[in-house]
């Protein structure tokens, strides 16, 4: 060995592989301007296509007419619910079984809802066209309050369903309900709280809110009418899914279908569904021969297209004195708007909330969930969360809070007191879920270590007294939140999309001179992916992550897959890149044993080749087999160099993690201060940690957002209270708290590389942190919950009901 | 409607072109001059994704006519890069210290802070926070922008950059 040979560090370092703070290949584009977005294309002769939209939140749609609309220059067409009928395009289906209006067909059913689509040859001209259509409507009463859309006199909403008792997940018992869903044991869990020393109940809201991605929904439609074919750009996260539904439901082949993803300016959940801009964009160019741009504008996004959340979970805790939990019992009333359009796995009506035992080990617990239909916006996706399971973490989470309360015990104890412990995974929770792997005492623990919990409870007691004595008008609170997540939807027993499994795919293909292109069925939307896959396969191939080029979105390259969202990526599709790597290596295996003239089980992989076992000089590197595979492979093998995976996953993953939020209120103007946010992730192996700290980063700040003010509010009548950054709560760096982030590795035992998934852990223990520390700080005043968004005037409002002003 | 005819400098070159008196400048940028780095977040002034450089003042450019600019000079993102083509000391500063997710508020970002930095060459956390509060940043939760920022600062004035403890 001379001077020049590398050192086996700088052989690995090299690669940067899994481990390393690769810096990010999109970056280079993004940073200066060069990204390609959906807006940025300009195909020739390129139409826009802009909707009217509806007032009222429900109302009976008399007529329309387009007279005066079709005289203004450059409006070429008013697309109606008449005009959708002649292509049997009026009604869509939703992923979750139900139907949704393309454009309104006799009615209206929330405020902003589609009513017509004009078509023209810029924007502005489409915009003065929508001015001219006239809209004769005759209103009707507004449901808004899901607590009352199940009364007996409640109006009817959906007309479409009249006289249908089932719906697409079993019975319907009103007008206005979607499903019920029920899991676990009800009679076991009766027993349970029948027998219980001490029980808690507590009707906890996670109101609505919307992802709100800073790039809004938006699409180009071309229509090849010679050769019969659609071409799509979309912000989709899920392209083949869209290309699919497309197929479905516009009975166009699909091999016709050309869906591309471009660049995507943040997804957050918003742009997993199919919306009536993608269909109205389609049929419009069909209709006009040209291509049709559709483009939200931003109160189009925050009232439109896709809320989260709204769900209203009455929970019950029942424990012992000494506060081991011997059962669960929640029910929600959940909020679906005026269509069930939720984005989850096909069989889950209320996506995985049944994760709602938590962290702990419930004996039994009982769930039933009902799905309702009110006068709002359609929707119920995963804003950075995996299907409603940042629900189902704030419900448990404050709700241990508050048993900690009734008990005088202090929060973290009693979730020490509760956790599954780490000799009992993999473990079966009483709702059906089996968790991988965790070990929460130790992430606990070292998360009270590095913030001094005790301290900070001394601080709090000191601040208390003070507080009493009149020295001081702020309180203090600590918001502790341990979370489990489920992601990596999913294996195909229980998960699938319109019957399609929620597998995941790679293609990986070598060339001669040992660079590579991999294509994967996943969707970046800020995730940084072209950056990771790389660095997954160079570790697996010992291929430097710079000669990998990885490319995704384009349904006619990459190999099927179902997307990005629900932190599915890393769990799925890192998954079926590890296994197609894996299966170049194999090949480059049998290469390199005939090249070096001996077997192929003689051979040990060493970073970035194969080596002789006991003969460490006698070497062929990845590269020269990568040329070897094009010129000399051995008798009977194939050419070349490449593999496909297809991965369908033996189970979830369950990340996990420790957050504490330190917060001050001053009771006069409920002003908040977060003082400090510390949070443990255990995303089990972590591949790149500069992304992975940048999720963190990103999805705590979407939790505060969520937490502390960020809401889509209604009045009375069904007008949207909140539909621009004006009201709607967007946190910028001034608000923003300092995040301190830190981790444990805990790899998934299933999982090829070990991996879990991170990027929406933030969002789903970050909430209950934010407003766990709220109702902390309040309760030695005697209140039990606040509910969310803890705005300063909200945070006053408890202090007023409190009494600290008498 | 009747077009105007509108002169200006973007990025060191004199442009032309036909705008109606109602055309958003973002909407001139991006469609007659082609240059799609300024991106659009909200129509409503809030997110500052629009924001380019006009006379030496940050704009957001929704919320400014076309004609309005008529003889102005502006740089947008894509006027940012030295001539070399190499990266500016605050692009590179953004991708070393992962300031960046999906790119769609950088642009804006980036500029902003260009004009934040002549304004103050050397400015603490708490100023560049408040430099930037125009503008909106879905992915990052703003931390590595600022380190992103202080980075291009140091850079920019020959001293090393160093990292506050956390």
């Amino acid at each position: 060995m001379n001077d020049m040979t590398p050192t086996r560090e700088q052989r690995e370092a090299k690669l940067e592989g899994m481990g390393c703070k690769r810096k990010r290949v999109e970056d280079i584009r993004f940073t200066q301007g060069k990204g390609s977005y959906v807006d940025d294309l300009k195909l020739p002769g390129m139409l826009h296509g802009d909707f009217v939209r509806s007032p009222h939140a429900h109302a009976r749609v008399k007529k329309i007419d387009d007279t005066e609309a079709l005289k203004v220059p450059g409006v070429l067409a008013v697309i109606t619910a008449e005009t959708l009928k002649t292509v049997n395009l009026a009604w869509m289906p939703t992923l979750a079984g139900d139907v949704q209006m393309v454009l309104a067909d006799g009615k209206v059913l929330f405020q902003n809802q589609e009513v017509a689509f004009v078509v023209a040859t810029d924007r502005y001209a489409a915009d003065d066209g929508i001015n001219k259509v006239v809209v004769e409507y005759e209103p009707l009463p507004v449901v808004i309050d899901p607590f009352k859309a199940m009364d007996a006199d409640a109006p009817v909403l959906r007309e479409d369903l009249a006289g249908k008792t089932t719906g697409a997940h079993g019975p319907r018992k009103h007008h206005n309900h979607v499903f019920e869903w029920t899991v676990g044991d009800k009679d076991l869990t009766d027993a349970a709280f029948r027998k219980a020393e001490v029980t808690i109940k507590e009707m906890i809201s996670y109101h609505r809110t919307h992802p709100s991605p800073l790039e809004t929904c938006q699409c180009v439609c071309s229509f090849d009418k010679i050769r019969g074919e659609l071409s799509i750009w979309g912000t989709f996260q899920a392209p083949h899914v869209i290309r699919t539904v497309v197929a479905l439901i516009a009975k166009i082949p699909e091999h016709k279908i050309h869906v591309i993803s471009p660049d995507i300016g943040g997804g957050f959940g918003n742009k997993v569904g199919a919306y009536p801009g993608y269909i109205c964009a389609a049929v419009a160019s069909i209709v006009t021969g040209k291509p049709v741009k559709w483009v939200e504008d931003r109160i189009e996004n925050l009232t439109a297209t896709s809320f989260a959340r709204d769900y209203h979970m009455t929970t019950e805790i029942a424990s012992t004195k000494e506060g081991k939990v011997t059962g669960l019992r929640v029910h929600v009333l959940a909020d679906h708007g005026a269509f069930d359009a939720c984005a989850d796995p096909s069989k889950w009506p209320a996506g995985f909330f049944n994760i709602v035992t938590g962290s702990y080990d419930f004996p039994t617990a009982h769930l039933s969930v009902d799905g309702i239909y009110t006068n709002k916006a359609p929707g119920g996706v995963a804003y950075r969360c995996s299907f409603r399971v940042t629900e189902a973490a704030y419900c448990i989470e404050r709700a241990m809070d508050i048993l900690a309360q009734k008990l005088g015990m202090d929060p973290a104890e009693l979730r020490l007191k509760n956790f599954i412990k780490a000799e009992q995974f993999p473990y079966h929770s009483a709702l059906g879920w089996e968790y991988d792997s965790g070990d929460y005492h130790t992430a606990m623990r070292k998360m009270m270590e590095s913030v001094d919990y005790a301290g900070l409870r001394r601080e709090q007691a000191a601040q208390r007294a003070a507080f009493k004595r009149g020295e001081t008008r702020e309180i203090m609170g600590l918001g502790v939140s341990f979370f489990t997540e489920i992601v990596g939807a999913g294996p195909s027993k229980n998960c699938d999309i319109l019957g399609i499994a929620m597998f995941d795919s790679c293609e990986i293909r070598m060339h001669p001179t040992g660079a590579g292109i991999a294509r994967v069925g996943s969707k970046s939307q800020g995730q940084g992916h072209e950056t990771t896959w790389a660095q997954i396969i160079a570790t697996e191939i010992g291929i430097p992550a710079d000669d990998i080029m990885v490319e995704e979105g384009n349904t006619d390259t990459a190999p099927y897959g179902l997307g990005t969202y629900g932190s599915r990526s890393t769990p799925v599709a890192g998954a079926a890149i590890a296994m197609a790597a894996r299966k170049i290596r194999a090949k480059a295996q049998m290469i390199a044993a005939y090249k070096l003239e001996v077997h192929e089980d003689d051979l040990e992989w060493d970073i970035d080749g194969f080596r002789v076992k006991g003969l460490p000089e006698k070497t062929m590197s990845m590269k020269d087999i990568c040329w070897a595979a094009y010129n000399s492979v051995p008798p009977g093998m194939e050419p070349g160099l490449e593999a496909v995976s297809y991965y369908d996953p033996p189970n979830m993953t369950y990340p996990f993690g420790a957050y504490i939020c330190v917060m001050n209120i001053d009771v006069d103007t409920g002003v908040y201060k977060v003082r400090r946010f510390y949070a443990l992730d255990d995303c089990g192996t972590r591949i790149n940690p500069m992304i992975i700290e940048g999720q963190v980063h990103g999805g705590l700040t979407e939790a505060f957002a969520i937490a502390m003010g960020q809401e889509i509010r209604y009045d009375d009548e069904g007008n949207v209270v909140t539909g621009s950054f004006m009201d709607f709560f967007m946190p910028t760096a001034v608000e923003t708290p300092h995040w301190e982030t830190d981790f444990t590795v805990t790899p998934s035992p299933h999982h090829p590389i070990g991996a879990k998934g991170v990027g929406e852990s933030p969002n789903v223990g970050g909430v209950p942190a934010f407003s766990n520390a709220v109702n902390d700080a309040f309760s030695f005043l005697g209140s039990t919950h606040i509910q969310m968004p803890h705005d300063y005037w909200r945070n006053w409002k408890a202090a007023k009901n409190l009494g600290v002003f008498a | 409607m009747a077009k105007t005819h509108i002169t200006m400098k973007v990025n060191g070159a004199e442009v032309e072109g036909l705008a109606e008196p109602r055309t958003l400048l973002v909407h001139f940028i991006r469609e007659n001059l082609s240059l799609t780095g300024t991106h659009i977040g909200c129509e409503t002034t809030h997110c500052g994704a629009c924001t380019i450089d006009i006379d030496g003042m940050s704009v957001k450019s929704c919320t400014m006519f076309a004609v309005q600019a008529e003889g102005s000079d502006i740089t947008t993102i894509e006027g940012m890069a030295s001539a070399d083509g190499s990266l500016s000391a605050l692009q590179e500063g953004f991708r070393m210290m992962h300031g960046l997710q999906c790119g769609f508020c950088t642009p804006g970002m980036i500029l902003r802070a260009h004009r934040l930095l002549q304004e103050n060459p050397s400015p603490s956390e708490e100023e560049i926070r408040m430099g930037i509060s125009g503008n909106i940043c879905r992915c990052t939760g703003y931390q590595n922008i600022v380190r992103a920022i202080q980075y291009a600062a140091a850079k920019i004035n020959g001293v090393e950059f160093r990292e506050a403890a956390e």
